[in-house]
């Protein structure tokens, strides 16, 4: 789970980094006790903010009221800013990049250190990023910080305190079962201090039961994902209008890569999983009704579930719900033959491949 | 022989008396899989399927001498399950439960290998040898066929369509193992490749491999350098859209790096014969191994 900036940073303080002093406000005059040059800054979970006008310097109330008010009512990338980050404004001396994410072929932590804080680190050449792994057993020792350290040209002071900082964000980073812990820009004040500007941070959905001190915000689901997040079905929305319901991650997406080689698109993804339960085929076809797909592309294959229940279930459910959309079957697995009747008894059309499935659906959502 | 559970493998399963521990024990069992022993704190002295239960792994690895670990606990106690397992001297660990959180994957991995364990997940469907009839794991039984194909995938559903299509084309398997959708893995492929290059029962290797990290540009390099044998593979999610999330951590776009493109580059490079469906993977074997 993405974290917002805020949530972030309240992290950071609890593990002694410095941030900006500052505060969350909803409404326009909350701005009261403020002191001016300050920054408004809104909260949002997606990249590209500062360029689409949510961030701005306000140097007098005037100009803080209506800057808010501008932002309050903005929409960055289809999500409403709600709240926003009020905060100093800081001289900086030097931005640096810090992160710690995990290296999936090393199967440890990758800590990440650049003097060019401050920008878009993907623009910035691998040389002038530097990196050390973290390995588990041993976490992060003095060789580590001193190797990222040595290449940065900072006065001892800074090396100290920055020193400080790299470990405790590797701390925060595996108390907190964090995917991701970015701060950028890092900087170093005008009086020498090291602050934190900004914060990213993810935390491991799978972790968050032990972490009840953060809080769930899942603004960027739909109305119809946060239901399906609800009732435990993995649903998500697309740009097409076929929909897609198969089971396993990657059967799904098989089933959309094969959409796409007929010029079909999906609409909606939705992985039934290992289930054959009957209440959670139905309550999958309800969410995929609600979705308004042109055509349903129903792809399974039966391995330890077994077709003929799941095709019971579906047939119950299209009687019961009334599905008024064509719906496309492929079914492969054990008991596929009893499977494909009950599917065509129930009015069904039943495809011998996923080839056909796909070119019949993309044909459907065509016209 | 074929890799990582053979004819040799004593199977112990914790989390043996749950309704998965039950079920797939008797699937196991009649897949001709040796399960020696059940562990679940509490309920030593339970048999299921008249394999003996343990109240810890000590005990049923000095009792029935297994070798061979499935992990079917629930997330949060998986962790402390393999640790255990890895102490009581087991050397094949299988982990099935998912939604464990990746720091725990991340610590008992590097246990795993300090204790020169292979360890295969985790969320992951488990390993298939069906000419040695050992199965170590929830892979349906029904579709599998004594062969020299070994099928080493990140996906689990994508895996039986694909080992499915083979069987009925008559191409059978020498090791299917499933390697898991999480973002640490015990085993990736390019340790999968390795036992299949040494197998001599294994004569061709399919990977099906899914968006998300860099697992197929890792392993389409070690292809080059070292594999002689010929490698074919699907890869789902060609056409998601970044960002998104599919299913499981492991299908996430992010920064360019780990999507379908990069992927299906390298593998060009490494002259790895690649599908567009999951069914042609069988159309590529007939045709060129």
């Amino acid at each position: 789970m993405k974290l917002f900036e805020y949530q972030g940073k309240q992290l950071f303080e609890k593990y002694g980094i410095s941030v900006p002093k500052g505060r969350m406000i909803e409404k326009e005059d909350d701005l009261s006790d403020f002191v001016f040059p300050c920054i408004l800054k809104a909260q949002v979970l997606i990249g590209g903010r500062g360029k689409a006008g949510g961030i701005k310097s306000v140097d007098t109330m005037k100009d803080a009221k209506e800057k808010l008010s501008q932002i309050l009512c903005m929409s960055i990338k289809g999500f409403p800013v709600k709240k926003v980050l009020v905060e100093e404004k800081v001289g900086i001396k030097k931005e640096l990049y810090l992160s710690i994410t995990l290296d999936r072929s090393r199967r440890m932590p990758l800590l990440m250190m650049s003097g060019e804080g401050g920008m878009d680190i993907e623009s910035v050449s691998d040389d002038l990023i530097f990196k050390e792994w973290i390995h588990p057993f041993i976490g992060i020792q003095p060789f580590h910080v001193k190797n990222i350290l040595s290449k940065l040209k900072l006065s001892k002071d800074e090396e100290k305190e920055l020193g400080q900082v790299i470990s405790k964000i590797y701390k925060l980073f595996r108390n907190y079962d964090c995917e991701l812990v970015e701060i950028n820009p890092l900087i170093i004040s005008n009086e020498g201090k090291i602050i934190a500007l900004d914060s990213k941070v993810i935390i491991d959905d799978d972790a968050l039961y032990r972490h009840s001190d953060i809080i769930v915000e899942n603004e960027e689901l739909t109305s119809l994902e946060k239901e399906a997040k609800e009732k435990g079905i993995a649903f998500i929305q697309l740009e097409g209008n076929i929909g897609v319901i198969a089971n396993g991650a990657g059967l799904t997406m098989a089933t959309l890569d094969a959409l796409t080689h007929y010029k079909g698109k999906a609409g909606v993804f939705l992985d039934l999983g290992g289930t054959d339960d009957p209440e959670k085929v139905k309550q999958a076809f309800q969410l995929m009704k609600k979705a308004k797909p042109k055509v349903i592309l129903l792809n399974l294959f039966g391995g330890i579930t077994k077709c003929d229940t799941v095709a019971k279930g579906v047939s119950a459910v299209i009687s019961s719900e009334g599905i008024n959309c064509p719906i496309i079957t492929r079914i492969k697995g054990c008991n596929e033959g009893i499977a494909k009747d009950i599917l065509k008894d129930a009015g069904l059309f039943t495809a011998e491949s996923l080839q056909d499935a796909a070119k019949k659906s993309s044909e459907i959502a065509g016209r | 022989m074929p890799i990582f559970v053979d004819k040799k493998t004593k199977v112990m399963v914790q989390g043996a008396t749950g309704h998965q521990g039950q079920f797939h024990i008797g699937e196991m069992l009649q897949f001709g899989t040796q399960v020696v022993a059940g562990v679940t704190p509490g309920k030593g002295g339970e048999t299921v399927h008249d394999v003996p239960v343990f109240n810890n792994a000590k005990d049923a690895v000095t009792e029935t001498e297994a070798n061979t670990t499935l992990i079917l606990v629930p997330a949060r106690f998986a962790k402390d399950a393999v640790f255990e397992a890895l102490d009581a001297g087991i050397k094949t660990v299988v982990v099935i439960t998912e939604n464990i959180p990746f720091h725990d994957a991340m610590e008992f991995v590097h246990y795993a290998k300090y204790n020169d364990a292979v360890l295969v997940g985790p969320n992951c469907p488990g390993i298939a040898s069906p000419g040695s009839k050992a199965k170590v794991g929830i892979l349906p039984s029904g579709i599998f066929l004594k062969g020299h194909v070994g099928v080493a995938s990140r996906s689990g559903t994508l895996t039986y369509e694909i080992v499915n299509s083979l069987s009925e084309r008559d191409i059978g398997q020498s090791t299917c193992v499933g390697l898991g959708g999480d973002p640490i893995i015990g085993t990736s492929f390019i340790e999968a490749l390795d036992a299949f290059e040494k197998d001599k029962e294994t004569k061709a290797v399919v990977l099906v491999g899914e968006i998300g990290g860099t697992a197929e540009e890792d392993a389409a390099d070690y292809i080059t350098k070292q594999i002689s044998k010929p490698v074919f593979a699907f890869i789902a999610g060609r056409t998601a859209p970044p960002g998104k999330r599919m299913g499981h951590a492991g299908a996430i776009i992010t920064r360019g790096k780990g999507t379908a493109a990069s992927k299906i580059e390298a593998f060009k490079k490494a002259d790895v014969k690649l599908a567009r469906f999951p069914t042609e993977i069988a159309d590529l074997v007939e045709k060129y191994g």
